[in-house]
This record gives C-alpha cells, sequence and structure tokens, in this order.
C-alpha cells in the first residue's frame, strides 16, 4: 500500500506558535518521506534543541531528539552504525551555526550520505528572541533591546568551502519547492544541506512572510508585490557536477548566488557533487565488508556469550616467551 | 642486585629513550626474566628531557623502586637529573664529551629544578661544577661510573656500514649504550639481537645498523670494563608470556568485548589506544563466521566523539570512546543524555595531573569524584576502576556488559601510570571474557506495542535498536514518557526518574561483590589499605616487603567505586584499627566517598600528587611510619624525577 504524508504523523500534540514556518517544514517532510516510499522505521530523524528540536516528537518515524549543537555528531553516528537507516538531520540557526559550528564545518569534510535541514529564522525562537548567528549585522528584530552588533554567517557559504557536496536552499511556505528540494537531498549520495528561511512570527518581525513575499515592494505596473525569492532553475542556473574539473567553478557560481540576499533572494539547488567520495566509501576502502557487514548488524557473540572476535594473532604479536 | 634489576635510560625526547628502552625490556623478556617498565616524557615533540625505567626480576613484578641500578644516558641533564638515584653498587654509562660539561649551561635545566638540585648538593656539602665534578662525587659513594668516547665508537659503526656522514646515524648511539649495558651486566647478546629485529621488523638496513651498533657497544664494554660485579642472568621459562602497555590491553578488551565503533579526539595518554585500534581494525574470527571490523573514527573534539558514540549505540552496536580529563570535561553534556536515554556507551578515561591542562603527560589519579559526578543532574552510571594492566583487559571488555545490562554509560577509569608502564604477564585468556547483552530485542521478540522506556520492577526496559522495522519510538534529552515522547507532567518525572535510579540499586544488588573488589593479604592483620587503581601494584610489593618484616596488614582494592559495595567495605574496616587510604590525590577522593556512604573514616592517608607513580619504596616507608605510630595524618610522597 502507497505511504502518506499521514503515515508520517505522530500523535503528540504540535505546540509550535500559530503560523510557525516550522509546519511548512514538517509537511514538506512527511510528503517527501510519503513520495520517496521510505517505510517509517527505515527513517531515523534527528534534532537539536530549540523549536526545530522538537520535529521528531510529531514524526512517525524513529526521532532522536539529542542536544544544542551536537546533532550532527549523534546523527553521523547512527548513519556509520547501521548505513541501512535514512537519516533525516533538523537543526535550528543557532544551534547549528552558533553553538554547533564546529561540528557543521567537520560534518561537511566528512560526507557522510545524510540530509541536514536548518531552519533559519534569525532568532532564538524558544529562549524569547535573541539575535540567532545567521541574522545580518545591524538588523534589530523585536526582541532585542539594540541592533544586532555580529554579522550574520552565511550557511550556504559556510558549506561550499567546507565539503558539503549537495547545497540547497528553500523556503517553509512553499511546500512544493521545499518537498522536492528535499527529495533531491535525500538521493544524494553525501551531505546535503537544506537551509530553510522560514519566519518566527513571533520574534522576527524583520524578515516576515509579508517581506519574502515583497509587500513593501509593489510593482508600480501591476500593482502587485515583488517577491524577494527567485528559483535558480528559472534562471538557467545548474549546480549540478559532472565532472572533476567543474568543481571550481561550479563552486564559485554557487558562492556567487549564495551571497546574494536582500532584494533578490535565491532558492533551489545552489551546488551538487557526487563524484566526491561519501564516508561510507572511504570506510569501505579499508574495511571491504563494511556496505554488507555493518557495525550495527555485526555479530559479536555466540549463544554461550563467548565472543566471536579471536585476539589470539594479536596477543601473539605481543608474546616474548614460549 | 643480580635477580632484580632497574635499568634506567634518560636522554631528550626524539633521542631513542624508548626505542633502546623496548629493546632492553624485550631482551630481559626474552631471556625469561619478568619486566616492567615506566615511560616518563614532557608534553614536547622534540628535545626536552625524557626516561624510562625497565626493571626486571625472576619474580613477576608491577612496581617501581626509587632506585636506579644502571642508568644509561644520552645527554649531560640526564646524568644530572638522575645520577643521585643510582645505588652503591650501580654504574652510571656516559660520554666522556659529556664531563667537561659545566651544569649551570645545560639549558633545559630549569630554575625551579636548581632550587631543588642545589638544596641537595647543599646538603650533601658538595659544589660540583661539571658533569664530571658531579660524577666523581657519585662515584664516591661506590657508584662505577662507565665513561666511553660516544663519536668514536659512533665514527666505527659508519665506517663499518658505510655511512660517512655521521648526522644520518647519530640516533644509534642509544642502541650503542644498550650494547654497553649488556656488556657490562653480561647478558646474552641474542636476545638484544632478537629485540632489535622483532622491533625494526621488515627493514633489514635498519636492523642491520642497529645490530652493529649494539654489538660495537657490547664488545666496547667487554674490553674496557671490568663488569658490574654480577650477571644478569637469564631464566628457563615455558610460560607463555607477553609485553604490552595498557592502552594497548584496553584496545584488546574492547575488540574481543565486541566494540565496534570506537570515537576519539586525540590526547595524551588516550590516543594510543585508538591509533592501535585503529591499525587492528580488521577481525579475525574466532570458530565460525566473519568477526567484522571496528570502524574508529577520529572526531573534531569530545564532544562529538562521545555524542558520536552515543548516536552509535541508539543503533545497538557496542560503541565507546576513549580520552583523558581535559577531553571528559568536555564530554559532561553528551554523558548527561546516554544516562538520560539509557544508551550504554563505555568511556575510557585516562586521568593525567589535572585540573586544567595540569601536567599533561604526567600521572594522576583526580578525577574519581568527576567520573561519579560529571554532568548535571541525577542518573545511573557504572564507574570501573583498573590496578593494573591485565585489569585493564579484562575490564574494558566487561564495561560493555554492564553498560547493556543496565543501559547506562560506563566510566573505565584507567590512569597515565597503567596507559604507559608496559609488564610483561602470562598471556591473557581471551576464553575468560564473555558478553552479556543484557535486555537486547530483536524485531522477532516484539508483540504488541513496544515501549522504549516501560516502567520495570527492575528499572531496566527491553531495549531496540533504532530502526528495527515495524517499530516506532523516540529519544530524548528532555524528561520523557515510556514511548520517549517528552512530557513536562509531574508524576511521569517523578517515576521516570525513579526508574532510572531503579537501574543503580538493581545493578548494586546484582553485580557480586567478587567483581568489585579485590582482597589482600590476611583478614585479621589489624592495619588495612583502601585504595584504587594503578598504585596496586606498588601496594602489593610494599606489603611484601612489610611481610618480610614480620608485618601484618591487608590490602581492599575497590574495582567498582560507583555503585560502591558498602556493606562489604563496612565489614573490612571495621576490622581494621588502622585504616589508610593510598590515592594519587590530594584529597582522598576514595576514602570520602568511602566515609559518605559508610560513615567510616580513614585513620591515615598516603597521597602523591606530583605527577608521577608511586613506588614500592615510599609506599613501604610510609606503612611502617603508620605502623610504627609515627606517622602524621596525611603522608604526602614525593619521589619521582
Amino acid at each position: 500500500m502507497a505511504l502518506k504524508p499521514a503515515d508520517y504523523r505522530s500523535n503528540a500534540f504540535n505546540d509550535w506558535c500559530p503560523g510557525c514556518g516550522n509546519f511548512g517544514i514538517l509537511a514538506s517532510l512527511q510528503m517527501a518521506l510519503a513520495e520517496l516510499e521510505l517505510q517509517p522505521s527505515r527513517v531515523a530523524v534527528f534534532s537539536g534543541i530549540g523549536c526545530h528540536g522538537k520535529t521528531p516528537h510529531f514524526m512517525n518515524a524513529y526521532g532522536v531528539h539529542t542536544l544544542h549543537g551536537r546533532v550532527l555528531p549523534f546523527a553521523t553516528g547512527a548513519k556509520l552504525a547501521n548505513p541501512e537507516l535514512e537519516v533525516i538531520v533538523h537543526g535550528g540557526d543557532g544551534d547549528g551555526l552558533g553553538i554547533g559550528a564546529g561540528h557543521f564545518v567537520n560534518t561537511g569534510r566528512r560526507n557522510v550520505d545524510m540530509t541536514y535541514i536548518i531552519h533559519d529564522n534569525g532568532v532564538y525562537g524558544l529562549t524569547k528572541g535573541q539575535a540567532s548567528p545567521t541574522l545580518k549585522l545591524g538588523v534589530k528584530t523585536k526582541a532585542l533591546p539594540k541592533p544586532n552588533i555580529n554579522e550574520g554567517v552565511n550557511p550556504l557559504t559556510l558549506a561550499l568551502v567546507t565539503g558539503y557536496t549537495f547545497v540547497a536552499r528553500s523556503y517553509c511556505y512553499d511546500v512544493g519547492h521545499l518537498k522536492e528540494t528535499i527529495k533531491k537531498a535525500i538521493k544524494h549520495e553525501g551531505m546535503a544541506l537544506v537551509v530553510v528561511q522560514q519566519w518566527c512570527p513571533t520574534y522576527n518581525d524583520v524578515n516576515t512572510k509579508g517581506w519574502y513575499n515583497g509587500e513593501d515592494r509593489i510593482d508600480p505596473v501591476t500593482g502587485k508585490p515583488v517577491p524577494r525569492l527567485y528559483r535558480l532553475e528559472e534562471t538557467g542556473y545548474d549546480g549540478i557536477v559532472r565532472n572533476p574539473e567543474e568543481t571550481i567553478p561550479k563552486t564559485l557560481a554557487a558562492l556567487a548566488r549564495a551571497y546574494e540576499w536582500g532584494d533578490r533572494i535565491p532558492i533551489g539547488v545552489f551546488y551538487q557533487n557526487e563524484l566526491v567520495s561519501t564516508y561510507q566509501e572511504r570506510i569501505s576502502q579499508t574495511v571491504a565488508d563494511y556496505p554488507g557487514y555493518p557495525p550495527a548488524k555485526q555479530v559479536i557473540t555466540d549463544e554461550h556469550g563467548k565472543p566471536v572476535t579471536g585476539i589470539r594473532k594479536l596477543l601473539d604479536e605481543l608474546k616474548v616467551t614460549g | 642486585m643480580g635477580d632484580d634489576f632497574i635499568w634506567m635510560a634518560g636522554g631528550p625526547q626524539g633521542s631513542g629513550v624508548d626505542s633502546s628502552a623496548n629493546i632492553f625490556a624485550r631482551a630481559c623478556c626474552y631471556g625469561g626474566l619478568h619486566v616492567y617498565g615506566k615511560r616518563e616524557y614532557s608534553s614536547n615533540i622534540k628535545g626536552l628531557h625524557s626516561y624510562f625505567h625497565i626493571r626486571v626480576s625472576r619474580k613477576e613484578i608491577g612496581a617501581l623502586h626509587d632506585h636506579v641500578d644502571m642508568l644509561c644516558t644520552f645527554d649531560a641533564e640526564s646524568v644530572v637529573r638522575h645520577a643521585w638515584e643510582v645505588v652503591p653498587g650501580g654504574g652510571i654509562i656516559c660520554d666522556t664529551d659529556m664531563l667537561g660539561t659545566k651544569i649551570s649551561g645545560i639549558p633545559s635545566l630549569s630554575s625551579s629544578f636548581f632550587e631543588e638540585f642545589n638544596k641537595t648538593l647543599d646538603k650533601k656539602g658538595i659544589h660540583p661544577r661539571t658533569v664530571g665534578d658531579l660524577l666523581s662525587e657519585v662515584k664516591k659513594n661506590n657508584v662505577r661510573i662507565y665513561a666511553l668516547p660516544y663519536l668514536e665508537i659512533l665514527k666505527e659503526v659508519g665506517k663499518e656500514i658505510g655511512e660517512e656522514q655521521l648526522s644520518r646515524i647519530t640516533r644509534i648511539i642509544n642502541v650503542i649504550t644498550l650494547g654497553v649495558s649488556f656488556g657490562i651486566v653480561n647478558y646474552e647478546q641474542k636476545y638484544a639481537e632478537k629485540a632489535i629485529k622483532m622491533i625494526f621488523g621488515k627493514k633489514p638496513d635498519i636492523i642491520s645498523t642497529n645490530l652493529v651498533a649494539l654489538n660495537k657497544g657490547y664488545d666496547y664494554a667487554r674490553n674496557n670494563f671490568k663488569g658490574a660485579g654480577f650477571e644478569l642472568q637469564t631464566v628457563e621459562t615455558n610460560e607463555e608470556r607477553i609485553f604490552l602497555q595498557g592502552t594497548q590491553a584496553v584496545a584488546l578488551g574492547k575488540l574481543a568485548g565486541g566494540c565496534r565503533i570506537q570515537t576519539y579526539y586525540p590526547i595524551t595518554p588516550a590516543g594510543d589506544e585508538s591509533e592501535y585500534l585503529e591499525e587492528k581494525q580488521i577481525l579475525e574470527p574466532e570458530g565460525k563466521g566473519p568477526a567484522g571490523a571496528i570502524i574508529v573514527i577520529q572526531t573534531e573534539d569530545e564532544i562529538a566523539a562521545i555524542t558520536m558514540a552515543t548516536g552509535a549505540a541508539l543503533t545497538g552496536v557496542r560503541a565507546a570512546t576513549s580520552t583523558s580529563g581535559p577531553g571528559f570535561s568536555l564530554m559532561a553534556e553528551g554523558l548527561g543524555w546516554a544516562g538520560m536515554n539509557e544508551v550504554p556507551v563505555v568511556v575510557n578515561y585516562y586521568q593525567r595531573s589535572a585540573p586544567s591542562t595540569g601536567l599533561p603527560t604526567r600521572h594522576g589519579q583526580d578525577d574519581l569524584r568527576f567520573a561519579i559526578h560529571a554532568s548535571h543532574g541525577e542518573f545511573p552510571r557504572i564507574v570501573l576502576c583498573s590496578g593494573d594492566i591485565e585489569e585493564c583487559f579484562y575490564d574494558a571488555a566487561q564495561a560493555f556488559n554492564y553498560a547493556e545490562r543496565y543501559q547506562t554509560p560506563v566510566i573505565h577509569l584507567i590512569d597515565k601510570a597503567l596507559a604507559n608502564s608496559n609488564k610483561s604477564y602470562k598471556t591473557f585468556d581471551p576464553g575468560r571474557v564473555r558478553i552479556d547483552r543484557g535486555q537486547l530485542l530483536t524485531e522477532a521478540d516484539i508483540s504488541g506495542t513496544y515501549q522504549r522506556f516501560k516502567f520495570t520492577d527492575s528499572g531496566i526496559s527491553p531495549r531496540l535498536p533504532i530502526g528495527t522495522p515495524g517499530v516506532i519510538f523516540w529519544y530524548t534529552g528532555n524528561e520523557h514518557t515510556e514511548s520517549g515522547q517528552k512530557t513536562e507532567e509531574p508524576m511521569m518525572r517523578t517515576r521516570m526518574v525513579a526508574k532510572r535510579m531503579k537501574k543503580l540499586e538493581t545493578s548494586d544488588h546484582e553485580i557480586p561483590v567478587e567483581e568489585r573488589v579485590n582482597f589482600f593479604g590476611d583478614e585479621d592483620a589489624p592495619v588495612t589499605i583502601v585504595s584504587w587503581g594503578s598504585p596496586k601494584g606498588a601496594i602489593l610489593e610494599a606489603m611484601d616487603m612489610l611481610r618480610r618484616d614480620g608485618r601484618k596488614i591487608n590490602f581492599l582494592q575497590v574495582r567498582i567505586p560507583h555503585p560502591l559495595p558498602k556493606d562489604y567495605i563496612e565489614k573490612v574496616l571495621n576490622r581494621a584499627t588502622k585504616k589508610i587510604a593510598v590515592e594519587g590525590n590530594y584529597s582522598g577522593q576514595l576514602a570520602g566517598i568511602i566515609r559518605e556512604k559508610t560513615g567510616i573514616p580513614m585513620d591515615y592517608f598516603i597521597l602523591k600528587w606530583n605527577g608521577r607513580p608511586m613506588s614500592a619504596d615510599e609506599i613501604y616507608e610510609a606503612l611502617l611510619l603508620i605502623m610504627q605510630d609515627k606517622a602524621q595524618t596525611r603522608q604526602v610522597l614525593t619521589g619521582g624525577s
């Protein structure tokens, strides 16, 4: 029987604020998983701490709600121990780019085959609206006593220079686009980042739904708003690396697009490179039977509790007499 | 001397102290002798002082004494630092070129060294200016000085192997002096040759160069020195023995115990363990079927190390991380998550001198309370302390059994003295290792609803790996329901905390006392030593020394301080008239825990925190003072250089 988005819904009461962008992310993920026909028990949804962190609880899939900023290493451990798991990682902007920035960088270097969705709303919602690392310099959102004194970090450019092999952006209220982007990320072989621009209806009164829609910019001719977001693919942009020589030019092109912000904000796939080996492939180079016999599947004891690992050869290497 | 002999190599780091000690130790092992070695090094790559003690004996040994019988030096600093440690009848091997070196001109000796050194000289009423002057003073103490021209012998080696550029082979001086050492005690040369061949393995050029150097040194000693006055003799043995260091024993225990994911961030002295595991990652099967492989992952920090191991453990694999104090400080939050989510994860924790960076390459036992209390909140954990290298092996395997049986983090406390000591042992018996996976279920065991944190009488909920088909549950660092959904309901919170803590009671009730303590000596002795960790070897030898004096004493080694086997400890301590804590820290941490749990205070403390392990002599002397009623409550040991 075909899977439906509702098959991925848990019974837990959803306590996100009305209008929260997280609803769109949750719905898109459930739709994407259903369309990819991934059985709920094959999927493990990981999250950090913050509003996004509740995502696993609302999913009918294995859910792992971890620590602030630490979701990537938790998820990496699970994926490497059992590569059959479809691992979807959720992170917040503060969670993943402030306290977890070190893990963000190093996870790119490993290129484990996982999907990482960053819920980017520019604020720490759950602690009442402080500036998050992605909030731009000088911006003053509702709860800030003073304008933001730090420059914002750009997760896309950071991902592009740290080894992520799939770098995309989408928008929480464009569920169709977000669903398709998540599907591409899941199907991508390697570490995939999807940054989702979202609005925090409670604390971000600057980058609002209306702002993304361009309601402050009415076209004098049509009398309609001019949206800030545009789709990369509609401009003929192609970020897919098809041979190794394209790696640097396509990275540079992606960086140029990723720097765009303000009046024109691109969404879509900035960069994709499946020519880079995944961490699993790198392990397989030294451990040939890793894909077929990964750590989580290994039998370590016989029925009497005796180890199946022979260490006698190693003891022999240390032998000095007898 | 002769039956029990302590040799020491000293020199700047990078000069081959380790390899010469390794060759010396193995050569003695091959000759049937028992060997115990200890490595001391600075937090430095090249140039600062390091030394290696090798004690050999006809009987099994597990500790050092304070003295040195033969000091083999590669530089002037080693002579200055260690000359006074050489006993009458012992000897010092040194370079004739060193003799003129001005002591005050040795740049790597610090002012705080000279403060202590000058005090020693003042006490002796001597004021040597050069290394030669110092050696003349030491000689009066009936110490033999074996001075020889290192450079001349090096030239001969160069000539023989056809190497004109001596700078390329300077490092071989270590093997020349090794040859001299063996020549002086007339030890059979073939064993050193065998050791060289073993250590340099598949590098025939290096082997032949080293053999030439060894023989040159050996012959020089036989031709020019009178000998040590005794000979180091081999012993016939049929026993199968291994020679290894603590980090290797832990790694072997983990492999046998089924560890299949190891994460780590580089840190001294834990790093050797992970490197060994990575080198040996492809496993050999015992019996039929594949044994698989262990995946070793170097992470970006220790936070990632513990959280990655924990994430892996959720899939059912036995996962561990290995670290030292600074790394464990970072692991605190991850440890709490594992405790909250009842994840069996093992941390092999090699203590070193703390706090902060402390003495990064030196020994310490400062972290017992930290291991027991790290992370906010209350959750069960088991802390297991190994007392020697053999215990490291069996405990490393057993740690996973406790972790899986009680579904909680296990901290295996080790220390630098165990990590970097080498010892010969009757080979370990992998047949003694048992694997108990606790209540680990598979898909086939499930019918009806499954809840990961189901309430049970023991507090232990049957566990399924994530990814098990047909089942869904959640993990969260938030307080949660039986299915793993977050909750803030007061009644659920009350019950869940109690459920988790109940596992500590269950483990306390179930783990037999024989796994939690070792007891040595006469039950009815009036004096009881209580200790944990690496002082074990030195304590046992000190007890032997006291026994030879006709004094009765017993020793309670606590192997699991948490949960503390308090009834047993109470019974033992209530029999004693003098209770003595021996610990490598300032405050007597185990003694404090025992007092907290039993109300029984210690009468005496023998403590040491100078970064060096305790010697048998130090403990013997401190115990003797106590038994003679001449001791203060706290005796602080300061031995070691």
